[in-house]
């Protein structure tokens, strides 16, 4: 089957997807987009977490066929999205989508001066990410931006109680979750600082 | 495997009418998982995701109309008040993630034993609506779950509403897992004082072939609150009704053991669960009830 | 047959550079691949991906132990869109078995199967789920045969032998054939210290199967290539290992099987054994198209090799002022059905048996069993891990009987500089035992009733059963608990353990650039950002290059027995050094005439400029390398030499380091329901020198945390009946979420072992082993129950097993 849809506000078609094909498979390995990861493929480790029509979701759990017309946000994107959502005053519902326009002008990856990506526009909460040293093997870090960035968008000053409860989907087995918690702490303080 | 996305309901009924085997899908926190470990190859899947009707609910006088497939972040954000066993067991279910896309639809469909929803249902009271091209009918919630993961539907029939009874006096729900967050019930209790009708209500999950009420404790609750002239005085329960009505509901348990749990742990612990929450809601039922921050 | 040239896949990884970072070691310098990873461009093992690639899939068996009756392809091979079907009459090469140290295991079931799981056919197709389809339609005929699944099974007269004709180097010593390997450690008297004993403690303890539970699952991309080798990405821990085992089963040379690593998502020991390597291999080599193979986490779980569980007997004697006597112990771990790194577990287990103190009459032998269970090898902390859970129980129970508070008789026996170890080797660099038991104890204890809101009640997420809503306090005790251990460094026991470097220094746009190259797996771990700053130190440059690892360097060893900084960091700082003898080889050729001091030998490189050891500038770097060849040089770096353990009296200097570490477990137990909660996991550990202070916290609250993990939850269970694997799911084989994660605070201690790098001490393993058994010590200190056995499940709080 065909299925039309939107990620990171850029119009997408995916040909000949099997119908018991998830949205992740169809991210990862038709349209190029591996940044969601596939560690359990059954909703155990939130790894795949993207924003569908704004809410995070599992995205190996949904099936491809229903993200019909529908708007993905995928780690890829997070960037974007997130100074979008600065540049308009804050987003609740998350649905804030790109315009046609801007949509034009999305290229697939963001001018950057060595393989470090150094100069890559990051969100706030990616940023935080590498500064707290929240990231090991990273397998877990798209899933937890997604989520930690969505917790951050509903609640500015979350309480480590709120960051470990919104986060509770997202299994990481190298950290310890410390540096993660520091890095959405950090992420908050900024984004406290900045408004 | 075929994907059919009807966009209204009545196309939904016909596709499921044209075909019985279709596989309802809607928030996919089952139906993927057994698709992604090639545990099942439906013929046919039956997308719900496009009917707006069924991620709909309305408060009503004696009743809360609950669309199927609400996701259960909804519930607990939105109808805490109305439901509050109900809210309590959505936030219990499995991840932030998973509660944004399932919806107590998906729990009765699967009607697994170990479902998080039930025990809240069956406490509160409610009755399952259902439809097909034939028609709909409305299937008490006591009379829905028939088996091991099965239920009262016939094939051509969808789950369109669960019409739950609002909340006339506190209610309460406990699962207990062997992690702090994302896990499936190792047993599950909820508790409902309907102080209307001056009856309680009990639903076990996960520690019988079925979600079931314990309707010996019920019973033997009801006797002793009307006996004892608790409704009317509010004065704290004696221990021994609070510990005979936790062995009822122990033996009402019929366990298994499996990789999760023993049967003998699941009929403790419900036991446990169940005198805890009569404490919890005859507190509250008295007034003294606090809130719990991060409970629902 | 091969294809025409192809471009590289879409994943290949290129050269990483930091520019404009400063940073040397003892910074806290951010990982190099840290924006990659965060905005998901970062190309792990699972993204690779080809124009034209297939997929490929496993097909397991779904039974422990049996003769292979029949295999019919027939029905798989004629779907459309499949490639090739691949049994073991497949194998191209007269190799067809693989082992990291023993080669007994089967690339495909040959006539049998011995563990559940076992791969036996392979199919390449155009979309994955063709292949899960077309391996569905393979018909396997099993006869099914009697399982073995513990020690008594296992060395029963009418036991059947899990290899038969073993002639491996152990199969000579040990007293059975379903023995991988035995090692007696015996020092002293026990008998006679024993009748110095005033008081003795006996426990039988069992340590349950741990998964490494690594989130991204075994996966790679195999590319044929023009020359009729093969190309192949993937994650690994150790590419030479890898290597050396897959060319002889494709029947090709070494050279000829060219690997990359990629991206690697977690490791912890789970990928030192092959899984999908070679089926790759040879599904690209039979159908000429890039192969792709990914597992899921269901198959993930038999695509590795576990922790092995184990059963301990101990017995220790103590006089009444609380100074050990002597120890008797035996361990038994399960290998399952394959060597893989057993013999070395049972080697970790038996020499580090006593634990870290000083007790002179020892008596400790370890075994590993050959069974029917899923095969077992490496996993962070590695043998030493289930002896520290029952030395540190004994610990307890001795300061118990003794009326002594348990940190204080620790600390009586405990082990420092100069200690023998049971093997006889001397502890010749700091142990700093007793120190780091006092650190973690003096820690101010977290407030009682943490749950309690102001005003509103209790938090249950910050109750045993969190969201579940299980307690609002009720039958909420709390406890505390602690434990210490010591894990060695490096591959031991006479292991020839040597990793190489090679660093290249150029002159780009006028610039000094070093590039580093080793085959070195970046697991996570942050290897790269530490050869990084190795690099800026010994060079003095700013500008540093990773290149990707692959085969196209010498070895580097494995990322595992907390060896790589030590090793692969000492390999970096070694080749350095010989660069930067290049480097004022140079400056001395073209300006040594100009200034005497280029004579000296105190030159050092900085900030870009060669500098005398009083500051002086004689020079820039840029200036001694204009117009010069590229210094490029690749060296081998080994450390200290080990021998292996008298194989009757296990002693010799087996090992090349020791490191400890600690742990105080602070718990609430809902001791009605059975259910824990970590409030607290304060730890302390001699790191020797702290190369990246951030890395370091990570490491060791990423191994506190693994180590929580099988004290309360982790567990993979093995049907005793049939041997088959119960829960390999996320579902039912729990880890902890970061609702199950305490605060985990962190006192590192920096005494330098002066035969080491930089006086650098291996840190990965040490906070795996103390976690666990301090977890435990608080539960039972909460409910006084002897809990033997991990995990500790409610059932056992309980009563209700």
């Amino acid at each position: 089957m065909r299925v039309n849809f939107t990620v990171n506000g850029r119009p997408q078609e995916a040909d000949d997807v099997w119908e018991g094909e998830s949205l992740l498979y169809v991210l990862r390995e038709r349209l190029g987009l591996p940044g969601s990861k596939n560690a359990c493929e059954q909703g155990e480790c939130g790894s795949c977490t993207v924003r569908l029509d704004g809410v995070p979701v599992c995205s190996c759990l949904v099936a491809a066929g229903q993200v019909e017309g529908r708007e993905v946000v995928t780690v890829e994107g997070l960037a974007e999205f997130a100074k979008d959502r600065t540049e308009h005053g804050g987003c609740a519902s998350g649905a804030c989508g790109t315009t046609l326009d801007q949509a034009k002008r999305w290229e697939a990856k963001p001018t950057q001066d060595s393989q470090t990506g150094e100069g890559v526009e990051l969100s706030p909460i990616q940023q935080a990410f590498i500064d707290a040293g929240a990231v090991q093997c990273g397998f877990c870090t798209p899933g937890l931006l997604i989520a930690a960035d969505e917790l951050l968008e509903r609640n500015g000053s979350p309480s480590d109680q709120d960051i470990r409860e919104a986060l509770s989907g997202n299994l990481c087995r190298c950290t310890g979750y410390e540096k993660i918690l520091d890095a959405v702490r950090l992420a908050a303080a900024r984004q406290g600082e900045a408004v | 495997m075929d994907f059919l996305r009807p966009a209204s309901w009545e196309e939904a009924l016909a596709a499921k009418a044209e075909h019985p085997t279709a596989v309802p899908i809607a928030g996919g926190t089952d139906v993927m998982v057994e698709i992604n470990f090639d545990h099942r190859r439906p013929e046919y899947l039956l997308d719900l995701n496009r009917i707006e009707l069924l991620r709909e609910w309305e408060v009503g006088e004696e009743n809360v109309r609950l669309g199927a497939s609400v996701p259960y972040t909804q519930i607990m954000e939105n109808l805490r008040t109305e439901l509050p066993g109900l809210a309590l067991a959505s936030h219990t279910v499995a991840s932030p993630q998973i509660r944004n896309r399932g919806g107590v639809g998906g729990n009765l469909g699967t009607a697994s034993p170990a479902g998080d929803a039930h025990p809240a249902l069956l406490a509160a009271g409610a009755e399952v609506e259902v439809e097909s091209v034939r028609g709909s009918r409305f299937i008490p919630i006591d009379e829905f779950y028939t088996g091991v993961k099965r239920n009262a539907l016939q094939p051509d029939e969808l789950i369109k509403t669960v019409h739950i009874k609002k909340a006339d006096g506190p209610q309460q729900y406990s699962k207990v897992g062997t992690r702090n967050a994302m896990v499936i019930a190792v047993c599950a209790f909820g508790l409902a004082l309907h102080p209307e009708t001056r009856t309680v209500r009990t639903g076990i999950g996960s520690a019988a072939p079925t979600p079931i009420r314990a309707k010996e404790a019920e019973a033997f609750l009801n006797a002793a609150l009307e006996e004892g002239g608790f409704w009317d005085s509010g004065k704290i329960i004696t221990p021994s009704v609070a510990k005979q009505f936790a062995d009822l509901v122990s033996a009402a348990a019929n366990p298994i053991d499996d990789v999760r749990g023993t049967a003998k742990y699941r009929r403790h612990a419900v036991g446990i669960m169940a005198r805890r929450q009569l404490g919890w809601t005859w507190e509250q039922y008295r007034g003294a009830g606090r809130t719990l921050e991060g409970a629902a | 047959m091969a294809q025409n040239t192809r471009t590289a896949p879409a994943g290949t990884p290129t050269d990483v550079t930091q520019d404009h970072v400063k940073g040397g070691i003892g910074e806290s310098t951010l990982r190099p691949d840290g924006t990659l990873k965060v905005t998901g461009e970062f190309a792990y093992s699972s993204d690779m991906w080809h124009e034209d690639m297939l997929w490929g899939q496993t097909l397991r068996s779904t039974v422990a132990h049996a003769e292979i009756v029949s295999i019919d392809i027939s029905e798989a091979v004629a779907m459309s869109g499949v490639y090739a079907v691949l049994t073991y009459d497949d194998l191209p090469a007269e190799v067809k078995n693989y082992g990291l140290e023993i080669q007994d295991t089967p690339v495909l079931a040959h006539g049998k199967v011995r563990h559940h799981g076992e791969p036996v056919a392979l199919v390449a197709a155009d979309h994955p789920e063709t292949a899960r389809r077309a391996a569905a339609k393979i018909r396997i005929e099993y006869r099914e045969l009697p399982v073995v699944t513990d020690e008594a099974s296992a060395l029963a007269a009418d036991a059947p032998l899990i290899h038969e004709g073993r002639d491996d180097h152990h199969s000579g010593h040990v007293p059975h054939p379903n023995i991988v390997h035995r090692q007696p450690i015996v020092r002293g008297d026990v008998a006679e210290a024993r009748k110095r004993a005033d008081v003795i403690v006996e426990g039988e303890y069992v340590f349950g199967m741990q998964d490494q539970a690594f989130l991204g699952p075994e996966s790679g991309l195999a590319v044929p290539s023009e020359d009729g080798g093969v190309d192949l990405y993937v994650a690994t821990q150790w590419l030479h290992s890898d290597l050396k085992q897959i060319a002889p089963v494709l029947g090709l040379p070494e050279e000829k099987v060219r690997m990359t690593l990629s991206g690697v998502g977690g490791a912890f020991g789970g990928r030192e054994d092959i899984s999908m390597q070679i089926h790759a291999c040879l599904l690209a080599l039979r159908t000429g198209k890039p192969v792709k193979i990914v597992y899921n986490r269901f198959e993930s779980f038999f695509g590795h090799v576990h922790r092995h569980p184990a059963k301990l007997h101990y017995e220790h004697g103590a006089t009444k002022d609380g100074k050990l006597t002597h120890l008797k112990a035996r361990i038994v771990l399960d290998g399952g059905a394959y060597a893989s790194a057993s013999p070395a577990v049972v080697g970790n287990a038996s020499s580090l048996g006593a634990g870290p103190y000083v007790v002179d009459d020892v008596e400790i032998e370890a075994v590993a069993l050959y069974t029917n269970n899923p095969p077992c090898g490496a996993m962070r902390g590695f043998g030493a891990v289930q002896a520290c859970f029952a030395y540190e129980a004994q610990m307890d129970k001795l300061a118990a009987k003794l009326g002594m508070d348990p940190v204080e008789f620790r600390r009586l026996n405990a082990m420092e500089q100069g200690t023998l170890m049971p093997t006889g080797q001397v502890v010749d660099s700091p142990a700093p035992v007793a120190e780091l038991l006092r650190r973690v104890k003096a820690r101010p204890l977290p407030p009682e009733r943490q749950w309690e809101t102001a005003g509103q009640g209790a938090d249950v997420r910050a109750l045993p059963g969190g969201l579940s809503n299980t307690t609002h306090g009720e039958g909420v005790v709390r406890g505390v608990g602690y434990a210490v251990g010591i894990k060695n460094v490096g591959f031991s026991e006479g292991f020839d353990d040597y990793s190489t470097a090679r660093v290249v220094l150029q002159l780009i746009n006028g610039e000094p650039v070093a590039m580093v190259h080793t085959a070195m797996a970046e697991v996570g771990q942050g290897g790269v950002t530490v050869h990084a700053q190795i690099a800026r130190t010994e060079l003095g440059v700013t500008q540093v290059t990773i290149h990707p690892a692959d085969t196209q360097v010498g070895s580097a060893g494995s990322t595992s027995a907390s060896r790589q900084t030590y090793m692969t960091g000492g390999a970096v700082k070694n080749t350095c050094e010989a660069v930067r003898e290049k480097v004022l080889e140079i400056g001395r050729r073209k300006n040594g005439s100009y200034h005497p001091a280029w004579a000296t030998a105190e030159l050092l490189l900085e900030g870009g400029k060669v500098v005398t050891d009083g500051g002086e500038v004689l020079a820039t770097l840029a200036d001694v390398l204009e117009g010069e060849d590229v210094i490029d040089i690749e060296l081998e770096f080994r450390h200290r030499p080990t021998v292996p353990f008298d194989l009757r009296t296990g002693q010799g200097d087996g090992h090349v380091q020791y490191t400890f570490a600690a742990h105080r477990a602070v718990v609430e137990v809902d001791t009605e329901l059975g259910l824990v909660k970590v409030i607290e996991l304060a730890t302390a550990q001699d790191v020797g020198k702290a190369l990246n202070p951030l890395s370091v916290v990570g490491q060791i609250q990423g191994g506190t945390t693994q180590g929580l993990g099988v004290a309360v939850m982790e567990e993979i269970i093995v049907d005793p009946k049939t041997a088959k694997v119960r829960n390999p799911s996320f579902t039912d084989y729990l880890i902890p979420t970061i609702l199950d994660t305490p605060t985990i605070p962190v006192d590192v201690l920096e005494l330098a072992d002066h035969n080491a790098p930089y006086g650098l001490r291996g840190i990965g393993e040490a906070p795996t082993l103390s976690s666990t058994p301090a977890v435990l010590a608080a539960i039972r200190n909460a409910t006084g129950l002897e809990l033997n056995k991990t995990p500790v499940r409610p059932e056992a709080l309980t009563g209700t097993l």
